[in-house]
């Protein structure tokens, strides 16, 4: 067994709101923010060095995530991925019958706020219907809600791969056979920021025509990201301008980024069952740690259908928003959940949409391990934890 | 007598809390607060936070993403560590809601003394308190001093234009020990040179006004009519009770307002004397009719417990009914579980949901305790 931390250890337990960047990743990169910094779009020899590596990048990503390299479009993120999905796949289908009604567009209740605000201001500004579909307690949408919110005049259905907060992997097979059956036109988007170091996305993400992908969430660079526009999937474009990305994405292509980002999902993808395995460990014993240790903790959601890095509890009694100062003060990094730019703390939507009330949606705590978690930052956490909600609750 | 407003002077020593939570607005006063902390404590034992309020549109005030900003940033320079602790929920249901409400039942409640009692001195002190920290302090014009017997005072703060104290004076025994007002000794001159001196970036920042959560292009009519129906009413004579016209919404007429009501047959101005909101009713009158002598309060709450001479007698008083109105002479006694006071001089009326803050005729910066107005 490892040995008890060191005064002053942290334990970085925030894997699902960003990684450290693989050394890969940062490795593959400086050359491309040195002498390898033109712009790829010319035509000379510096460019042309830049466009190679572009160019190997985008067949690398391609690759690895069971994708031509004609579908990766390149984007500032995760966020920039979703966005595009949500209006400019939802435009492209519109643009099918220009003077039919506009079509509905489903969600789960559940999806990351860039999903789920991105769907409401697309419903707001277009007049599209949009059905939010509700969780059950076990963390995975309601399959039923969600078969009877999939009607022919949908023309946009979007479920995460992973839900953020509590990890619970969604029934995307079933989704997009019920999508295929009711909603013929429909183009199924899944958000699978949250997948790719724990699930194999090619089988994961494989039944989407849109799939969203944000490098710095598996060892990659902040501001990197992809959305995967599979052949029969079409997005009109956000950003107009020099016509880069097959005019899908204008703008200078971030090369650093995209070779970060193939080079941290190449060593993620390489590493993965081991990885998965190793993490699932430390997981696993933190959990029940804290469950026998912590009176009152419940764990969200079923463990069975959640990934590897992901621990979500339930502290009934004491607001999240303290225990996470305490935790940080006691050199734990934890999440209790979403937050806003400001940095507050919000009731989660996702343990609402799973029918849970404001008070529980305010007393969630998210541990998210990664590939740099060890049996230290575990005993760490198990040995500080219990004071601190014992402490909040005396 | 020990001081105990300016933890920074000397005589502070004994009672100097060990860790401090300074709530950090984004304004220059409660910069320059966490400032004078830091260098009375250390910046290890103190810690910054700003509250996010008001989870919808405003343009000013605590609740903006620009002033978090400008609180992090703050903290950042004198090198501590900054939270925001997320209270909307309880803002809307103990500062907003009742707001509304209060208009729908034609009174005017004062939504920065609601904030003061449920959220910065209740909420933040129990968050506080769970953490570790042994006092809040926030940027609030007002002092406080602990007397030779251990009794905690509520004074005025030192600027009088600036003097808060009216906003804090429902504050008790309990939450003064554990409140710490850093600039309440100073003028807001000393402050912004302070903060001037310190290089802190909020020093030449506008002092907020008007309220958090309603944005000023929208004002209040905007933000009330967002949220409930206002309807059209009559206007009446106070003395003669005949039909004077009508206005637009009696929602947002006040008790003691002048502004629209016009002048009467006599030339001279009229001024709202009830607003009787079921009925769609406002009353006016002339300048005589909008003076009273007398005003019942509730939710009434005392510095230092009720004063002794209340118990079967009258309390003579100096009463306050606004923000920087001037305080006058009163009695109060107890009545129908409140207070009733006695103007010595008749005074303009005071809307029913406003505060009264009542100082110790004694010694006139001190405050003796609160109610709101019936």
């Amino acid at each position: 067994m490892s040995t008890a931390p060191a005064e002053g250890h942290r334990a970085y337990l925030d894997h699902a709101a960003t990684t450290p960047l693989r050394p890969e990743a940062l490795e593959a990169m400086l050359p491309l923010l040195t002498d390898g910094f033109a712009n790829p779009s010319g035509a000379h020899a510096e460019s042309r060095r830049a466009r190679i590596a572009l160019d190997d990048a985008r067949d690398l990503l391609a690759e690895l995530l069971g994708a031509a390299p004609g579908e990766i479009v390149l984007t500032s993120g995760g966020t920039e991925a979703d966005d595009l999905a949500i209006n400019g796949g939802w435009e492209a289908v519109a643009a099918e019958r220009p003077d039919g009604p506009p079509p509905a567009v489903v969600c789960t209740a559940m999806e990351h706020h860039a999903v789920l605000r991105a769907c409401r201001s697309l419903a707001a500004r277009t007049g599209a219907e949009l059905r939010e579909v509700p969780s059950g307690p076990d963390g995975l949408v309601d399959l039923v809600v969600l078969a009877d919110a999939c009607r022919p005049d949908v023309g946009l259905v979007s479920v995460m791969a992973v839900n953020n907060e509590i990890g619970t992997a969604q029934p995307l097979d079933e989704v997009a056979r019920i999508v295929a059956e009711a909603s013929p036109r429909a183009v199924l988007h899944t958000d699978a920021v949250q997948a790719i170091p724990w699930l194999d996305v090619v089988e994961a993400a494989g039944p989407a025509g849109l799939v969203s992908i944000s490098g710095h969430k598996f060892g990659g660079p902040k501001g990197s990201g992809a959305l995967v526009v599979r052949a029969g999937a079409r997005v009109r474009p956000r950003i107009d301008g020099g016509g880069q990305e097959r005019g899908r994405r204008s703008g200078t292509p971030n090369v650093a980024g995209a070779v970060g980002t193939a080079a941290a999902l190449a060593v993620t993808v390489a590493t993965r069952n081991e990885t998965v395995a190793r993490v699932t460990g430390l997981r696993d014993r933190l959990a029940d740690g804290l469950l026998s240790s912590v009176p009152g903790a419940v764990e969200t959601g079923d463990r069975s259908h959640r990934v590897a890095g992901i621990l979500h509890l339930r502290l009934a009694g004491v607001e999240s928003e303290s225990v996470v100062v305490l935790l940080d003060e006691a050199g734990i990094a934890a999440s209790a959940g979403a937050a806003c730019s400001s940095g507050a703390v919000e009731p989660s939507h996702v343990l609402e949409a799973m029918g849970l009330d404001r008070r529980e949606a305010s007393s969630g705590l998210r541990f998210s391990l990664g590939v740099t978690t060890t049996g230290q930052d575990v005993d760490h956490a198990l040995a500080r934890v219990p004071g601190v909600v014992d402490r909040l609750r005396n | 007598m020990r001081s105990h407003g300016f933890p920074g002077s000397s005589t502070a020593c004994e009672t100097r809390p060990v860790r401090v939570l300074v709530a950090m607005s984004g304004g220059v006063d409660s910069s320059v607060a966490a400032a004078l902390l830091v260098e009375s404590h250390g910046a290890d034992h103190v810690v910054g936070a700003t509250l996010k309020l008001w989870g919808g549109d405003a343009d000013s005030g605590c609740c903006s993403v620009a002033d978090v900003d400008d609180a992090r940033r703050v903290a950042d320079q004198l090198d501590i560590v900054h939270h925001v602790f997320n209270f909307s929920a309880d803002f809307d249901a103990h500062v907003v809601e009742p707001y509304v409400a209060g208009h729908v039942e034609g009174r005017t409640p004062n939504p920065c003394i609601e904030c003061n009692r449920h959220l910065k001195f209740d909420r933040l002190l129990d968050r506080a308190a769970e953490l570790g920290f042994d006092a809040v302090a926030t940027g609030h014009h007002a002092r406080t001093v602990r007397d030779d017997d251990g009794t905690w005072r509520l004074l005025r703060g030192a600027d009088p234009a600036k003097d808060q104290s009216y906003v804090l004076s429902m504050l008790g025994q309990d939450q003064l020990s554990r409140t710490i007002f850093p600039v309440g000794s100073m003028t807001k001159t000393d402050v912004r040179v302070t903060a001037a001196r310190l290089g802190l970036r909020t020093a030449a920042k506008p002092d907020s006004q008007d309220v958090c959560f309603i944005r000023s292009d929208a004002g209040r009519a905007g933000f009330l009519g967002d949220r409930v129906p206002l309807h059209p009413g009559r206007l009446v004579d106070h003395d003669s009770g005949a039909d004077l016209g009508e206005v637009a919404a009696v929602e947002l007429v006040t008790v003691g307002q002048r502004r629209g009501m016009g002048h009467g047959t006599d030339g001279r101005r009229r001024f709202v004397t009830a607003v009787d909101v079921p009925a769609r009713r406002v009353t006016i009158g002339p300048p005589e009719a909008s003076y009273a002598s007398v005003l019942a309060l509730h939710t009434v709450a005392w510095v230092d417990g009720a004063p002794g001479a209340l118990s079967g007698g009258v309390l003579a008083a100096l009463a306050q009914c606004s923000a920087h109105g001037v305080s006058v002479a009163c009695n109060v006694r107890t009545a129908d579980e409140g207070l009733v006071v006695t103007f010595a001089a008749p005074q303009r009326r005071v809307a029913p949901g406003q505060t009264v803050a009542l100082y110790d005729s004694g010694r006139p910066d001190s405050v003796v305790g609160s109610g709101v107005v019936r």
